[in-house]
């Protein structure tokens, strides 16, 4: 496998005439900003389809919210907001270095695109890992949906005294039992696809960096870096919207 | 502001610290207002201020202010396909009951 599109003889010189080609340049386009403008188009597109793709989980969690908003409050309320914030944190922070990433690509800073992409992948893995922790909390609180859940139990065995029924709750125990597992379950589906999202997005950034490490890139050409960076800061989006509604209902 | 030979646009460095700055204190006003009472505007403000970090993503790391019209367009369907999404779920959430469950002898 010939590494380097790049570099091996020299630059290419863009500003030469059409025989100056990029070795990156594909032969169905005519320039190098055509090839990108046609990548960056066919990612939108791409990301479109993921926009649905989710749009169909916050519709299923607005419907709901709406049906069973007492139950929305209660369970999450029983979710420690500090994690949570800590991963937004962590997963803002990663798109930063995304976008660092891409920049030092455009800039020809061979070096700084790896590392930026490095940076990328250690803050993603410590989302995950902080989402692992969360999840083993859900698993011992019996607050994963099927035969063992159990709203109360974690309350109860701790004394932290009854979640409910608080203040304004109307819903009988088994109501409360019943609607607070479709909170968890709309959790575990929407925040599990974000993090097998991430997933994919740190195999691909495991790639693009080595790739970056053996010259494959410069300011010209780029387009892998780019268009992981559109997939990685589209995920974070998602976590910009998950955040609030399943950490956030009725903290008041 | 400056643009590589190829004509791709180069954010300086300060927009990108600028902008993670920003989506920092947005994160940090949203806890804040989550715990203030404000009625039914909670989840509203809680999805404004979503909304705007969401904005500042797109426009400034995903480059989307400095792209062609064409990936301007695709980017506004995306949004305009949710929007009709969920615009006829909730149209049917609204009025599924309208007939069927008007109560009997009435």
């Amino acid at each position: 496998m010939s590494n380097g599109y790049a570099h091996a003889e020299g630059a290419p010189s863009m500003h030469g005439h059409d025989h100056a080609h990029h070795p990156a340049l594909q032969h169905h386009f005519s320039t190098m900003s055509q090839q990108r403008e046609a990548g960056v188009l066919g990612m939108w597109v791409f990301l479109l389809t993921e926009v649905l793709f989710f749009g169909g989980l916050f519709i299923t969690y607005t419907l709901y919210r709406m049906w069973y908003y007492e139950a929305f409050a209660l369970a999450s309320k029983s979710i420690e907001i500090v994690p949570g914030l800590i991963n937004t944190v962590v997963l803002i922070g990663s798109s930063l270095t995304m976008a660092l990433s891409v920049r030092s690509a455009q800039t020809n800073q061979r070096k700084a695109t790896v590392n930026w992409l490095i940076a990328t992948i250690i803050l993603g893995s410590v989302f995950l890992g902080i989402k692992v922790y969360e999840y083993a909390l859900k698993f011992e609180h019996h607050h994963v949906p099927g035969a063992t859940f159990d709203f109360f139990g974690h309350a109860e065995a701790s004394g932290e005294g009854h979640e409910a029924p608080a203040e304004g709750v109307t819903m009988g125990r088994d109501q409360i039992q019943r609607t607070t597992q479709i909170f968890f379950s709309l959790y575990f589906v929407m925040t599990g696809l974000h993090a097998l999202h991430m997933i994919v997005g740190i195999v691909i950034l495991f790639i693009i960096a080595w790739m970056a490490h053996k010259g494959r890139f410069d300011s010209e050409y780029h387009a892998p870096v780019e268009m992981t960076g559109l997939y990685w800061h589209f995920v974070d989006i998602v976590w910009i919207f998950l955040f609030p509604l399943l950490y956030l209902v009725e903290r008041h | 502001m400056s643009s590589g030979h190829s004509g791709v646009h180069v954010s300086p460095l300060s927009t990108y610290l600028s902008i993670f700055a920003a989506l920092m204190v947005l994160s940090a006003i949203t806890v804040g207002a989550a715990f203030v009472n404000l009625g039914a505007f909670n989840p509203i403000v809680a999805l404004a201020i979503a909304g705007v970090k969401a904005t500042l993503v797109i426009l400034f790391f995903m480059h989307v202010k400095y792209s062609s019209r064409l990936t301007k367009l695709t980017v506004v369907l995306s949004l305009f396909f949710v929007a009709i999404l969920f615009a006829e779920t909730l149209m049917d959430y609204a009025t599924r009951g309208w007939l069927n469950y008007t109560p009997m002898g009435q």
